[in-house]
Order: C-alpha cells, then sequence, then structure tokens
C-alpha cells in the first residue's frame, strides 16, 4: 500500500466525515483522485463501514452494554464458524470474537436493560445446543471505545507565541 | 490581549500541540516513585548518552564516544549558549543565517562575539548558497551557525546542498555550530547531519533536542555533539553553571529514544498533512507561501498586501484574533514575511486561514 492511501485511511478512521475536498489538501492529490481511491477502497472492502463512536449515556438514551464468554463445542467440520454464524445474526450481538484461553468466545451484547439482556442471554444463548457455558459481565462504565478516550481529563493551555 | 481572548487562534506558538506520548510521561512518573531525585554525571545519565550515540551511529553512521563527545543540556538553548561561548573569542564573528531563530545573535553578543548576518530569500528558496557564506568570511570568522531544518521558513538543505558550505568552511578554517532540533521533521527528503559531510565531524558542534519530535518541549532535554576538546570547554561552562539537567526529563529521554518511534511517526506524518493543508491555502487566498520541506512553520509573503509584516500581523490580531509573527523578528531577510506555526489543529488551521482570507478582502 503506498503512502497517500495509507494518510487516506487514517484520515477517515479518525474522521469518517472528512470531505474529499479536505482529504486532498491533506494528502496532495486532487479531490477526484482522493474519491476514486475511497471507491476502489471500498470496493476492495479494505472500508468497511463509516462509524461514529456516540455517548449515549451523554444522550440520556441508557443502552446497558454486557460482555459475554461462552465455552462452546466445536461442530464437525464447520469448527466454530456455525456458532459464529449463529451468534452473529442476533441484532443483540454487537461483536462476536473468537479467543484463546478459558472460554472460547465473546460476545457483546447491547440491550435497554440489564433485564432485557439477561433474558437474551438465558434464552437466546444458553440455550443453544453448542453452547455449554457462559458467563456474563455487564459493562458499568465505557472509558475509552474504538481508541476513543470518552471523557478526556486532559486540557493543556498553551501559551500562544514562543518561540 | 492574546491570554485572555477566547476566540483568538494562535498560529504563533513554536511548540506542538501534542502532549507528551503517554509511555515516556510513564517512564517519568516510574522513576520518580522509585525516588530517582538525585543529581546525575554533569554529562547526563550514561545510559542516556548510549542511546544518543547509538542512535547517531545507526541513522547518520556518525560515532560519538558517549564518554567525551555527548554532553546532555538543559534544552538546545543551553546547548547552543555552551557551543557559542566555548568557541567564541572577544571579538570573534560568527555568521548567522537569516531569517534565523531570535536567540542565535544575542548568544553571540553574550560571549562577546559579533553575529554577522548573511541573508537568503525565497527565491534560493532560502537555503545558503556558497558564494553568500565566502562574502562574509574575514579573518575574525570563527564559525557559522546553521539550523536546517530552519526555524522560521522550514527550509532544509539536502547533502548535495551541503557539500559545497562544507568545502568552504574546510578551505576557511571555520567551525560549524548546527542546531538540527527539527531534524525528525523533514518531509521530503532524509535529513543529512552536517556533521557526517566529508572532514566536518572534527569542525561541527551538533545540537539536537527531545523539544519538537517527541513533544517534550517542558522537559529542557537536548544534547551537544562534539569532538573531545570542544565539547570538554562546554563541559566546563555547563558544569559550573547548570550542574547536570533534570535526571526526571532525563529518565524520559531515554524512554523516548527507545521506544518512541512510532509517535514520532505518527506526528510527523500528521504535521505533513497539515502543512499541505495550510500551504495550499495561503496561496488560495494570495499570499505566495513557498513550500517548506522541514519543521512545522509556513513563511508565506504578505508583500503583496502593500503592509509591512509587522501592520500585517498586529491587524490581523487585532482585526480577526489570529496571532502570527511578523518575519522582521527573525532578522532583515524576514521583512514581508509571517511565520505560521501548523502545530495547531487542523480546524484551527482552516478557520485561521479564513481569517487571513476574510482580513486581505478587507485591506
Amino acid at each position: 500500500m503506498d503512502r497517500k492511501t495509507r494518510d487516506i485511511l487514517e484520515i477517515l478512521e479518525n474522521d469518517a466525515r472528512a470531505t474529499h475536498e479536505e482529504i486532498s489538501a491533506l494528502v496532495d492529490m486532487t479531490p477526484e483522485e482522493v474519491q476514486k481511491r475511497i471507491h476502489q477502497l471500498e470496493k476492495a472492502k479494505i472500508i468497511r463501514k463509516y462509524k461514529t463512536v456516540i455517548d449515549w449515556e451523554l444522550a440520556g438514551e441508557d443502552y446497558v452494554y454486557a460482555i459475554i464468554e461462552l465455552k462452546v463445542t466445536l461442530e464437525r467440520k464447520q469448527g466454530y464458524q456455525g456458532i459464529a454464524e449463529r451468534l452473529y445474526r442476533f441484532p443483540e450481538v454487537r461483536s462476536v470474537r473468537l479467543l484463546s484461553g478459558e472460554h472460547d468466545i465473546a460476545l457483546t451484547v447491547r440491550g435497554k436493560s440489564m433485564k432485557q439482556v439477561a433474558f437474551f442471554v438465558a434464552e437466546k444463548i444458553a440455550t443453544l445446543e453448542q453452547v455449554h457455558n457462559t458467563a456474563t459481565h455487564f459493562v458499568l462504565k465505557t472509558y475509552k471505545e474504538d481508541g476513543l478516550i470518552m471523557e478526556e481529563p486532559e486540557h493543556v493551555k498553551r501559551l500562544p507565541v514562543s518561540p | 490581549m492574546v491570554s485572555d481572548n477566547e476566540d483568538m487562534i494562535s498560529l504563533g506558538v513554536g511548540e506542538p500541540d501534542y502532549i507528551t506520548p503517554w509511555h515516556i510521561r510513564e517512564a517519568c512518573i516510574h522513576s520518580l516513585e522509585q525516588g530517582e531525585t538525585s543529581y546525575t554525571s554533569n554529562y547526563g545519565l550514561v545510559e542516556l548518552r548510549d542511546e544518543i550515540s547509538r542512535t547517531y551511529t545507526q541513522k547518520q553512521g556518525l560515532y560519538y564516544d558517549p564518554t567525551c563527545e555527548i554532553l546532555v543540556t538543559s534544552g538546545v538553548s543551553e546547548a547552543l549558549d555552551l557551543a557559542v561561548r566555548a568557541i567564541t573569542d572577544p571579538g570573534d564573528e560568527i555568521i548567522i543565517v537569516e531569517p534565523s531563530y531570535v536567540a542565535y545573535a544575542p548568544a553571540v553578543i553574550f560571549a562577546g562575539g559579533n553575529p554577522v548576518p548573511v541573508q537568503t530569500c525565497m527565491e534560493d528558496k532560502f537555503k545558503l548558497t556558497s558564494e553568500n557564506l565566502k562574502k562574509a568570511i574575514t579573518p575574525k570568522t570563527k564559525a557559522i551557525l546553521l539550523n536546517y531544518p530552519n526555524n522560521p521558513t522550514g527550509a532544509v538543505m539536502d547533502k548535495r546542498e551541503l557539500e559545497p558550505i562544507a568545502e568552504v568552511v574546510e578551505e576557511h578554517d571555520i567551525m560549524v555550530i548546527s542546531d538540527e532540533v527539527y531534524e525528525r521533521m523533514t518531509y521530503d527528503t532524509r535529513h543529512t547531519c552536517f556533521a557526517s559531510l566529508d572532514g566536518m565531524r572534527q569542525r561541527t558542534i551538533v545540537l539536537n533536542g527531545f523539544s519538537k519530535a517527541y513533544s517534550m518541549t517542558g522537559f529542557r532535554m537536548a544534547y551537544a555533539l562534539a569532538p573531545a576538546p570542544v565539547l570538554a570547554a562546554m563541559m566546563r561552562i555547563h558544569q559550573y553553571s547548570m550542574l547536570c539537567a533534570p535526571i526526571t526529563a532525563q529518565v524520559g529521554a531515554i524512554e523516548a529514544l527507545k521506544n518512541g518511534e512510532e509517535e514520532v511517526e505518527k506526528m510527523v506524518n500528521e504535521y505533513n498533512r497539515r502543512r499541505r493543508l495550510i500551504v495550499k491555502g495561503f496561496n488560495n487566498i494570495g499570499l505566495d507561501c513557498f513550500n517548506p520541506g522541514g519543521a512545522f512553520y509556513a513563511f508565506p509573503s504578505v508583500a503583496s498586501t502593500g503592509l509591512t509584516s509587522e501592520q500585517f500581523a498586529e491587524r490581523l490580531l487585532d482585526q480577526q484574533q489570529v496571532v502570527t509573527i511578523p518575519g522582521n523578528v527573525f532578522g532583515r531577510a524576514g521583512n514581508g514575511y509571517l511565520r505560521c506555526a501548523y502545530a495547531a489543529s487542523r480546524e484551527d488551521i482552516k478557520e485561521a486561514l479564513d481569517r487571513i482570507e476574510n482580513f486581505i478582502s478587507n485591506i
């Protein structure tokens, strides 16, 4: 990957709203070239999605998040793929990851209340044939999300003029 | 006025807008927790000098003996003062390439020498030419003070361009003080350390520091590299004036050299993007702007507006609350220019450019 493509990806990763014109000034390409390059990156699925990190708590929408660790039985021919597919189709499930260590799979689940998440786990996840153990951890507070510090405490005031 | 105004945008400040990377701060905190609060060797911590030596061997192919050719100082400002004082006798002339950093000429005067300016211009991309250098040399010339990448112009000189300068230096048997604190901020070419040129190691005092590359301005952490006899003279002044650099800052510097590369690259990439943004912006609004190859300063010409640098900067601050530095403070060659630091956020740069455009259209 060339330098400019990498630059474009970095800029978009930090700010998905950056326009072609803005990016063009930063990477020394024309807006048309930037548009074309981004289109290629989307087509190649290197750019998977444009995402916004939202502080729902601040917005007054109290979602409940939980991390669910699962021990599962491996399926013949499919390995973990089959169970992963079953899991990622639930809209409540925000992420599915295969882990090393004590548990096999970790899910991030979002719901409107602890009760709703608990019922979802008890009724939909724990009852799956391949799942033989679950551990549910409710998220109490998110300090950092996707590389973004949610409550940035640092505010350093610089002198306006110096050498 | 400047410090109280909330709506003000500053392109005046010559320091990175990043906070020192966390791993460096963390190393300092750990060091304090361990109770490392003593003096160090006058030369600086052995481990730090070893790291500096290793870095120069790796990156520039230059070996400096950590025991007698490397001195850790409190900022490049101290290193500059030591270097000038160590080699200047009363009445000696030190050549300064203008536009130049504001402290160079005073440092020479404090040491009893006479600063001799050599002007560079935008047509020459603010590079020193061997012809101009030759014209400034007299029998009293002791040294030349170089600063590439340059503050305030952002000019850089590559190996091919520095070689004729080295020839003149050799021919006239003078020394070089090379302030290379912006070394890591070169965007289109690789930095050439002046001491790495043929025959120059024994004539050059290299000054470098951590402020810019690692965003460590407040640590006051820098070093000088020089042949042992010169360094010994600098050391004599250092040990009676500063004694040693603060140990906590030295610990931070070791961490920076050992594990700071990734952060430096990230910051330099971002400066490069901002450089393109600001240079393009100035040219778009009709202020002819030289494309700087290094540091984090843009140096647009305001001559076309009919205002002097000072008038432009003052009125811009007054009417649009944008801080810039008038070019004339960096010497006569800076007349008609503004220094604008792009170590500010992209949003601030864009807003400042909008305001400058607005200001120009109302002159």
